[in-house]
């Protein structure tokens, strides 16, 4: 009963819309539900990424931090987001610390499981692929943006 | 001035060389300082005249891309001559004026408008296409929302003496922008040069009351059908002769506004110098900047308004930089936006086909040969490549 | 009703107005309220401002005609009239030539839901169309206010974003970089769209920022379902005449002083890729 219940929770959320309920299924698989309290890590810098998060309430900011200057934030993520890309490629550590801004809950996905699903079903893992690509691409945009500091004074 | 349109009418009288002087004089009898043509520093201008014998007697020029010269006719023609270096621009929408002077006060500053008295001008000889790009600047400064009460006042007392074009200059391309070369508005009293061996008269035709009350004090004769008859002869050959065409222009702004990333502007902007030349000789080019100044005191502070061109730098400054940085962009907006984007603005074309600007390009661009080029390669610039 | 309020008889000759009050909204960007007596500008348009001796630059009006107070305009001390400008202390004079361009359209959105998108300095001009909407608040279905900026610093109208957050209005802020002092969101404007409820079908959206900004962002409310004739943005060009008589602020067929600022995106959109226009 309880897996059933991740299937309906990843089917629901928007970032899986339209995804068949057998994918679905597979994914619940992999799926877990936890909570972070406000100012816990679902993620730290240089860590193994060995899985993501499918934010379902609550906001969780991307950050780094320089010497100096503290934690720098770059993103804020929250329902309907996805935390954690750096799974998907070797070698699949953390890159940012991702902390809760306030309580947060979640569903997090085991990413060895899900590798290995998609890679035994490659109809399955296109269709992951195709989701996490809009996501880049977002992302990547997004990111241009930022770097260009439009808001910037101009001298 | 009446805008009514005249045609070769029953009032058409014909007058000699006595009549034209009697004209002049009677103008400034009535007041009108005498704006028209002379023979100064090479070049047929207009500026300040006094009477007939200050008119480009036995003048002409040959005019060419980037070139200028004058040369005599073999007559006494009194206006023999194409477009002028510079147009009446600068006698309507002056290249300088005080806007404004601002003053300190105890509790802050006062601001007066200090506007130079208009003086009563009569333009004489103007051409159809100087005619035309006065009513173009008239719809620009004076034909929106808030007209510009400088050139309004100085405006409004314009007598103009017209004269149908004799003959045509080497860069002259009125009759493919429907300008010219006969005059068909805009004017008070029109005047054909008719020289035919021993004759040497000028068929007038009226365009407004005061034209036809100042007609009515000069020695004349009425004009018959042989005289109306040698003045369309004049204008046909003047029309037959044109130095240039336009292609298609009523197809030109929608082929510019679909070719703006075009290669023939980078390949135009490569020849071109950025001086500005052409706006500046430009009868119908209204732009301006305004320059704001202060006494050394910081007493006083006045505005002035100055002409400037879209080929400067600081003309599209926004902050942090100039909007059309490169040469080809600089191009492509004056050109643009004399033959299209104009229509859009004002309703007209900015171009009233005189050549100036060829002429006075000092590397011989050539408004009419860009739009060529561009029509024979429509559409190519697109961002897709090349097979 | 006495002489045009936007000067048409003398338009090159500024007013003066005084400063009645100044007020630092980030570490280079000022609000001034001006006693301007009879000269307002609806939201959306701008006045010339000039400073004794110095020059005039266009300013929008980031203030409500409709209602009672000051006219505002809010000030980024950039140039050398900006920073004379910004200066200026209570009492002093300033010349004001104006209202020029076009509005908001905020008659058009009535009936519909409100979306509005400001970037940066951005939010100046649509303060006053975000003040006359609340003020008449039933003629809109949800009101959505957008803001990105660049760092939690450069929040413009601080305490009154706060203000409308406590209204009937959905405010969400957001900045390009952020320290752990902020709890808000970090990430660019786009993605506030997303997650902001409106009815796309029914919704208008008022854009004003940074020119890339609001490419980013009409092209997101597009892809979001709102129409590109109910998404106006507000351009920028060098203007100095502000009557459409010196040519400066051409953006193709249109004068921004005249067409603009305010202008529907599915007019201006092909011409916004084109380089150097």
């Amino acid at each position: 009963m309880r897996t059933r219940s991740l299937d309906h929770l990843i089917c629901e959320h928007p970032f899986f819309a339209g995804l068949a309920r057998e994918y679905c299924e597979l994914i619940g698989g992999c799926a877990r539900n936890i909570r972070i309290d406000r100012g816990g890590y679902l993620f730290r810098e240089g860590e193994p990424a060995d899985q993501f998060f499918v934010i379902r309430h609550g906001h969780v900011v991307l950050e780094i931090v320089a010497p100096g200057k503290g934690p720098l934030r770059f993103l804020t993520l929250g329902p309907g987001d996805i935390a954690g890309v750096a799974w998907l490629v070797p070698p699949y550590r953390w890159v940012f610390d991702a902390q809760a801004v306030e309580l947060t809950r979640a569903l997090a996905i085991d990413a060895g499981c899900l590798r290995d699903k998609a890679e035994q079903n490659h109809d399955f893992g296109y269709e992951l692929m195709k989701r996490f690509m809009t996501l880049l691409v977002q992302r990547l945009h997004a990111a241009q943006l930022q770097m260009l500091d439009v808001y910037g004074s101009p001298r | 001035m009446a805008e009514r349109e005249a045609e070769h009418s029953d009032d058409a009288a014909v007058i000699n060389r006595a009549g034209v002087a009697a004209l002049l004089q009677a103008l400034v009898d009535s007041g009108h300082h005498l704006v028209g043509p002379t023979v100064r520093d090479g070049a047929i201008i207009y500026t300040d005249i006094t009477g007939l014998t200050d008119l480009p007697q036995g003048w002409t020029d040959r005019q060419a891309g980037g070139s200028y010269r004058l040369e005599r006719r073999g007559d006494a023609a009194l206006f023999g001559y194409a477009a002028t270096p510079q147009s009446w621009k600068r006698f309507l929408h002056l290249p300088t004026v005080r806007l404004w002077r601002a003053e300190r006060t105890d509790d802050g500053f006062a601001i007066s408008e200090a506007p130079e008295p208009a003086r009563k001008i009569a333009l004489i000889a103007a051409r159809a296409c100087d005619l035309q790009a006065i009513a173009i600047q008239d719809r620009v400064l004076q034909g929106g929302r808030y007209p510009d009460p400088g050139y309004a006042a100085r405006r409004r007392d314009i007598f103009v003496v017209a004269v149908n074009c004799g003959s045509a200059g080497g860069t002259c391309f009125c009759v493919s922008m429907q300008t010219g070369p006969r005059v068909r508005s805009g004017f008070d009293l029109a005047l054909t040069e008719l020289i035919d061996g021993d004759r040497h008269e000028f068929l007038v035709e009226v365009g407004s009351p005061g034209g036809a009350a100042l007609l009515a004090q000069l020695p004349r004769r009425r004009a018959g059908g042989d005289d109306v008859a040698a003045a369309a002869a004049v204008v046909a050959r003047t029309a037959a002769a044109m130095g240039r065409a336009m292609p298609r222009p009523a197809d030109v702004p929608a082929l510019l506004r679909r070719n703006l990333e075009h290669p023939r502007w980078e390949a135009v902007a490569d020849r071109c110098l950025s001086c500005a030349n052409c706006t500046m000789v430009c009868p119908t080019c209204f732009c301006t900047s305004v320059e704001d100044t202060i006494s050394l005191d910081g007493r006083t502070a006045e505005r002035v308004q100055r002409w400037d061109s879209c080929f400067t730098m600081d003309f599209s400054h926004v902050h942090g930089g100039s909007v059309r940085a490169s040469p080809r962009s600089r191009y492509r907006q004056w050109m643009t936006h004399k033959l299209s984007t104009w229509w859009e603005q004002f309703g007209t074309s900015g171009c009233v086909g005189c050549g100036r600007c060829i002429t006075w390009c000092p590397v011989g661009i050539d408004i009419t040969e860009e739009v060529a080029a561009i029509a024979a390669s429509d559409g190519a610039g697109g961002a897709r490549g090349t097979p | 009703m006495a002489a045009r309020a936007d000067g048409a008889s003398a338009p090159f000759l500024p007013r003066i107005a005084r400063v009645r009050s100044r007020r630092r909204e980030t570490h280079d960007t000022w609000s001034l309220a001006l006693d301007a007596a009879g000269m307002a500008g609806e939201p959306g348009q701008f006045n010339m401002l000039y400073a004794f001796g110095i020059g005039e630059i266009p300013v929008s009006v980031s203030s409500d005609a409709a209602a009672t107070g000051p006219l505002v305009h809010t000030i980024r001390a950039v140039g050398a009239v900006s920073e004379a400008l910004a200066a200026l202390r209570p009492g002093a004079a300033l010349g004001l030539r104006g209202p020029f361009g076009t509005t908001w359209p905020l008659a058009e959105a009535a009936g519909g839901d409100l979306v509005i998108v400001a970037g940066g300095l951005g939010l100046a001009p649509l303060r006053g169309a975000i003040r006359r909407a609340l003020a008449e608040r039933g003629r809109y279905g949800r009101i959505a206010v957008l803001y990105g900026t660049r760092s939690p610093a450069d929040i413009l109208y601080r305490s009154e974003v706060e203000r409308w957050r406590r209204l009937d209005v959905e405010v969400a802020v957001t900045v390009d970089h952020a320290d752990q002092r902020w709890h808000g969101n970090v990430g660019v404007v786009t993605k506030l769209i997303g997650r902001a409820g409106f009815a796309a079908a029914h919704a208008t959206a008022f854009v004003c920022g940074p020119e890339i900004m609001m490419r980013f962002t009409a092209s997101a409310l597009e892809a979001a379902g709102i129409a590109p004739a109910r998404i106006h943005l507000s351009l920028e060009r060098n203007m100095k005449c502000a009557v459409g008589q010196c040519g400066r602020c051409q953006f193709g067929g249109s004068l921004i002083c005249r067409d603009g600022a305010v202008m529907r995106y599915d007019r201006v959109r092909p011409l916004l890729t084109i380089r150097e226009l």
